[in-house]
């Protein structure tokens, strides 16, 4: 029972369709917003700065337009769910913890983050046992410091770990 | 015969020590970058690319850097392959047609039959397209040296008509996503007077957005999130090839002669004008099974229909390279990563190069040559290897996959803002592939659109804002007039559909 109603819950490909097609409209409308102000119109020099987004906002809003008509008429078989509710909650579980992930490289770096990142997963999805996941997880983080600040001197983002280690 | 001299000329400088390594080193990863979910060609080239920065600063250095991207390029190709036999998950999009053939052989025990025919026939169909490169590459480069922005401009308003005419997605969807790639190209500084657009006062958007984020984000961030609802466990069949398997399979296959030419024809027509590798190998296999004596066993483990998608995806794959290097016009999202690379090293692609990086072109042909037989002896000696890849759970290939995604993010330029991008990349991607907007003209738009807008404005500039500047000649005519029936055919088709339901 409680199955079924999580079901119906589950978005529809119908709202989906509608919620890109409505940003698309948006994004395009902002682009001829500025095309606007920059002019679109023939100057001195040839066409204006904004000749040419111009007609690529008119034309995204134009097509979109129809995919958002041809959205609103999905009935019944054509609209079948966007996602099941279970899937989205698998595509959620890794996207959420994803931008934390982004969040806290700004505040411990590149490397302690990703250890966390790698550490978080394998306990969460796999269950892993502690040492196995330290492991791992360690490891990648040196791996990719080797890798890229040793051999690539390609400096990544680092941390308060990285100072207190004098390697920063 | 200029271009074979040219070419051994490439081959002297392809046989470095430092390239040959650099060629292994590409194709291993690329077999792994293809065969993991969620790392494919092009962001895996994406990714890559900011580390051969400073490699092209070097002498010689632009060269091999565009070796190790491209021979990632081959590996991807041929990694595609094993998960799609072994796995029935296609690890590439253009391996989709693969598994038809190649998953049933591979439960029927003939995994290693299966695994060897296809990489047999892709390098056979890297081989044709490599060949086709070598001497029409050239004579096209030639023939470009003539061209002005306005041809230009009809080049690539074909190519991207050309998605409209011939994409398997809906119709207006393409264009969205098309012109949303333009748009967000155009984001940033105008190329022409250097006037900020569309930046709102952000100083982060003043470089715009860069095709490399978007290509990690699109295609890697967003595949993960796909691979993800189908569930975490890959269960395969078990990979092990003997040489005794290898030898029968190889006397075999010459009894696919024919398949395997006019799937190299169909790759290679289908990778030069820009349709891709993908839709090419389905086709291939379509028209195999047509013309196949026993057509109605396909489907159900011919080593014929392996055959025929692989050597055309790999035909497709590798002369894509041919419109980017003569005209600066990528035919698949691979390829207009590797011209984005071109740019940022400080070459232009083009007509030009042929004339002035002659080191740099012919040691890249010379390179796909030699690529293909080292991708040839790394799988089939290696796929045990590989496929255990695959059976790493994914609750530990996930996330180091998203964190090797977010570190190439954010060494394109430094900026975290690169990362949140990426991120947003990602859910847009997914959106956009579970609702059959197309990936590749958003891409190639995002690559193409400054090009694209600068030689549309020389163009009008010349002709003083005349758009028959664009029909000036039969040369720009034609194209562009090739470029509009493109456009319109998905009318054409219609109306002839609905004219003959009558």
């Amino acid at each position: 029972m409680s199955d079924e109603q999580e079901e119906r819950a589950a978005p529809r490909v119908r709202s989906a369709e509608l919620v890109v097609a409505g940003l698309f409209i948006f994004l395009g409308a902002v682009v001829i917003y500025d095309s606007l102000r920059l002019g679109v119109q023939w100057g001195d020099d040839g066409p204006q700065s904004g000749y040419f987004p111009f007609y690529l906002g008119v034309l995204v809003c134009a097509s979109s337009a129809v995919n958002f008509f041809r959205g609103i008429r999905l009935r019944g078989p054509y609209n079948p769910v966007f996602v099941e509710t279970a899937q989205l909650r698998m595509v959620l579980a890794v996207l959420v913890p994803s931008a934390i992930y982004v969040a806290l490289i700004e505040w411990l770096g590149i490397y302690l983050s990703s250890a966390l990142f790698i550490a978080f997963f394998m306990r969460w999805l796999g269950k892993y046992a502690w040492w196995k996941l330290g492991l791992v997880a360690v490891g990648v983080a040196v791996a990719f410091f080797v890798i890229f600040e040793m051999w690539f001197k390609v400096p990544l983002p680092k941390g308060p770990l990285e100072i207190l280690l004098g390697l920063d | 015969m200029d271009e074979i001299q040219s070419l051994m000329h490439g081959f002297a400088i392809a046989l470095s020590l430092k390239n040959l390594g650099l060629m292994f080193v590409g194709v291993v990863l690329g077999v792994i970058i293809g065969v993991l979910p969620g790392l494919g060609g092009a962001n895996g080239v994406a990714i890559l690319l900011p580390l051969t920065f400073s490699m092209a600063q070097s002498p010689g250095g632009t060269t091999s850097a565009i070796i190790l991207l491209s021979c990632i390029y081959w590996g991807a190709l041929f990694g595609g392959a094993i998960t799609s036999i072994l796995f029935n998950i296609p690890g590439e999009p253009w391996s989709v047609a693969t598994t038809f053939d190649g998953y049933p052989l591979a439960q029927q025990g003939r995994a290693g039959t299966a695994l060897t025919a296809a990489f047999t026939s892709s390098f056979v169909g890297a081989l044709v397209a490599v060949i086709v490169i070598t001497f029409l590459a050239p004579v096209v480069a030639n023939f470009a040296l003539a061209f002005g922005p306005p041809e230009f401009f009809s080049v690539y308003l074909l190519t991207f008509c050309a998605f409209v005419g011939m994409s398997k997605e809906p119709v207006f969807k393409t264009l969205a996503s098309m012109m949303m790639g333009f748009a967000l190209a155009a984001v940033g500084t105008d190329p022409v007077t250097g006037t900020l657009r569309m930046t709102f006062g952000f100083t982060d958007m003043l470089n715009g957005f860069d095709f490399l984020i978007a290509v990690i984000g699109l295609f890697g961030i967003g595949e993960i999130l796909l691979t993800l609802e189908e569930g975490l466990a890959f269960k395969g069949a078990s990979a092990k090839i003997e040489l005794s398997v290898v030898i029968q399979t190889w006397k075999e296959l010459p009894r696919y002669w024919l398949t395997s030419l006019r799937s190299s024809a169909v790759g290679c027509f289908m990778g030069i004008v820009p349709g891709g590798a993908t839709p090419a190998s389905f086709m291939s296999y379509g028209v195999a099974r047509r013309f196949s004596s026993d057509g109605e066993k396909f489907g159900k483990g011919m080593v014929e229909g392996v055959v025929a998608p692989e050597t055309a995806a790999h035909a497709a794959g590798t002369s894509a390279l041919l419109p980017m290097l003569t005209l600066g016009v990528p035919g698949s999202p691979t390829a207009a990563v590797l011209l984005g690379g071109l740019l940022i090293w400080g070459l232009q692609p083009g007509p030009l190069l042929f004339v002035e990086q002659k080191d740099f072109v012919w040691g890249l042909i010379a390179s796909m040559y030699l690529g293909n037989i080292a991708g040839l002896i790394v799988v089939l000696t290696c796929v045990p290897l590989f496929a255990a890849i695959l059976r790493i759970p994914f609750s530990v290939i996930a996330p180091v996959i998203i964190v090797v995604c977010a570190i190439g993010a954010y060494t394109v330029h430094n900026s975290m803002f690169d990362v949140w991008m990426m991120v947003t990349f990602g859910v847009a991607g997914y959106m956009f592939k579970k609702l059959s907007y197309p990936l590749a003209p958003m891409v190639l738009a995002i690559v193409l659109g400054d090009r694209a807008e600068s030689s549309f404005r020389q163009a009008t500039l010349m002709s003083q804002g005349d758009m028959g500047v664009f029909f000036s000649n039969g040369l720009v005519g034609s194209i562009t007039g090739l470029a509009l029936l493109m456009l319109l055919w998905p009318l054409l088709s219609w109306s002839w559909r609905s004219l003959r339901r009558r």
